[in-house]
């Protein structure tokens, strides 16, 4: 594997993705990214010059809406998702910046 | 010598359009609706639900665009911004980093050394977030998902602006540019408009910028304006005590008239920006640009222009007139209706402004038709209504917009032209305070004043004061 995944990096993508992993999952991870980068380092071998970088996968542009509201008062069935309600809203744990 | 200072300021400001729905879902905007009941699966971030681009939001951000001089970009698209927050429930917020609609416009503003122009960075699309209530009771917070996917602007502004005032000019050039747009009403209390503002400071004459700051919870041009010189001696005083700026965002406290930083070191700002798959390519061709151009209104500087051309009023009504689009469309059209320019101008510049202030009110609240005033005016015009009856009817037109004809009709507010009924009460006056008519004959000119007075209680207020005047003199 021509990629290494340090043991910072790993500790850092897992404070950003808001995962905690144990020991073993961590060394998981980082043999995961590393061929996962690998593959990517193998495209890069692809001559792509003057090739238009694509943004989307499908030749479509300008998809868009009316400006008319089409949506009713759906908040039973949303309220559904939550994992708890109170008062008509999303309850979660205390958050606070 | 002691050491100088400059502040250098560049500011993010996020506006909220004015349209009737969000910016990916038909859910509509409504201010004030029970909580979540705006909400369907895409704008709470439900696995397979489909985001579609709103054409009025692309609409009004081009506009806004054209207005401040920035190139266009024709060929755009969105990206997602990564982050864990409850009140963005998809745990990322669509958002434009690589190609925003617009980029490298200016806009003029004026300063205490006259004409200066402040660089516009970029323009980008986006969606705004929940609203988090927190619970004391439950120890919880709640979340709101009705302001979730309303759609914003974000105008970046280059590091332009050295000083407090610098800021609130520019801030009230694009609040009137966007008014004027109609794509916002730009109020900072309620929120449609945010400014947070970068600041950072360095020794006169140094050329690179010093360590920067990012200042959040600005609701009022005061708050920011006090924000500005806080965070300004706050630096300079790190400085002269030998130590380094910081770079963080930090919360101010107008009440407390101080900030604090709002994020730890560990909670790391990478938001890892991709391009978002859900939606195709914006490729905008000089047809819609055209087309948005033609649709352009009259801006402030044109308006001023013309008012000076079309209408025989003083420049400080005109400034103060078009320094609101909502109240040069009423003025317009009051003047349409064929009132007289100067008597509109009077009544706006008087009577609305002094309700405004008092009501703590935006020239964008003013409910009155312009209808309602020209009938006002009419009346106070051919004397039906005298002035203080005039103000009183005005303000219960200010207050919910009532038929001044139909008002004064139902009160019995109109004055009493009949001239028997007018000289009965002179008389009876006369004959009740002959101390006063004593007086006026022994010389003293201003006891008329107090035997007017006495008429016009005596009549409820509903006689032409000039006329009692005469009937007086020629009484006594």
């Amino acid at each position: 594997m021509a990629n290494i995944i340090s043991d910072e990096t790993i500790e850092y993508v897992g404070i950003l993705a808001k995962l905690e992993l144990t020991d073993e999952e961590k060394e998981q991870a980082k043999k995961d990214m590393g061929s996962m980068l690998d593959y990517i380092d193998k495209l890069g071998e692809l001559d792509t010059r003057g090739v238009e970088p694509m943004s989307h996968v499908f030749p479509v542009n300008n998809v868009f809406r009316e400006d008319v509201v089409t949506n009713g008062d759906e908040r039973e069935a949303i309220l559904k998702n939550a994992p708890e309600e109170k008062n008509g809203m999303f309850a979660v744990p205390r958050t606070f910046e | 010598m002691e050491k100088q200072y400059e502040t250098v300021i560049g500011l993010e400001v996020h506006v909220e359009l004015a349209t009737k729905t969000k910016i990916f879902c038909g859910c509509s905007t409504a201010f004030g609706g029970e909580p979540n009941t705006h909400t369907c699966p895409v704008c709470t971030g439900m696995p397979g639900s489909l985001p579609v681009l709103n054409k009025r939001v692309l609409e009004y951000a081009v506009a806004v665009g054209l207005a401040t001089n920035c190139e266009i970009t024709q060929y755009c698209k969105f990206d997602r911004k990564n982050y864990f927050y409850p009140d963005n429930p998809q745990n990322y917020q669509i958002s434009q980093l690589y190609l925003p609609i617009c980029r490298n416009g200016k806009v003029e503003i004026e300063t205490e050394n006259g004409k200066k122009l402040v660089g516009i960075h970029e323009i980008h699309m986006e969606e705004d977030a929940g609203k988090l209530i927190h619970d004391e009771w439950d120890d919880c917070s709640l979340v709101d998902y009705n302001r979730s996917g309303v759609p914003l602007i974000e105008i970046v502004s280059e590091p332009d602006m050295r000083s407090a005032q610098e800021v609130i000019a520019y801030l009230e050039k694009l609040r009137m540019t966007i008014q004027y747009l109609g794509a916002s009403d730009c109020k900072l209390q309620e929120g449609s408009m945010r400014a947070d503002v970068n600041l950072s400071v360095r020794e006169a004459g140094e050329e690179r910028f010093g360590t920067r700051t990012e200042m959040k919870n600005l609701n009022s041009f005061k708050a920011i304006a006090r924000a500005i010189e806080g965070e300004r001696e706050r630096q300079i005083d790190l400085l002269e005590a030998g130590q380094k700026v910081i770079q963080e965002t930090r919360r101010w406290d107008d009440a407390k008239g101080e900030s604090y930083a709002m994020r730890s070191k560990e909670d790391a700002q990478d938001y890892r920006y991709f391009p978002d798959p859900d939606l195709v390519p914006v490729v905008l061709d000089q047809a819609f640009l055209d087309e948005v151009r033609a649709k352009q209104p009259e801006f402030r500087e044109d308006k001023m222009a013309r008012y000076r051309r079309e209408f025989d009023l003083p420049d400080y009504d005109i400034d103060i007139i078009t320094a609101s689009k909502r109240m040069a469309d009423l003025f317009e059209a009051t003047v349409a209706l064929g009132a007289q320019p100067k008597k509109v101008s009077n009544w706006l510049m008087v009577e609305t402004l002094r309700l405004l202030k008092e009501k703590e009110m935006d020239p964008e609240d003013i409910r009155f038709s312009p209808e309602h005033l020209a009938k006002l005016i009419s009346l106070a015009d051919s004397k039906a209504v005298n002035s203080s009856v005039a103000k009183e009817v005005f303000e219960e037109m200010f207050e919910s917009d009532i038929d001044p004809e139909k008002y004064v009709e139902e009160k019995g507010l109109k004055t009493v032209n009949d001239e028997s009924a007018l000289r009965r009460a002179v008389e009876k006056v006369i004959a009740d305070n002959p101390q006063s008519v004593t007086d006026y004959r022994g010389g003293k000119e201003k006891a008329i004043g107090f035997l007017v007075g006495q008429t016009m209680k005596a009549m409820k207020g509903k006689a032409d004061p000039g006329m009692v005047n005469q009937l007086l003199k020629e009484l006594l």
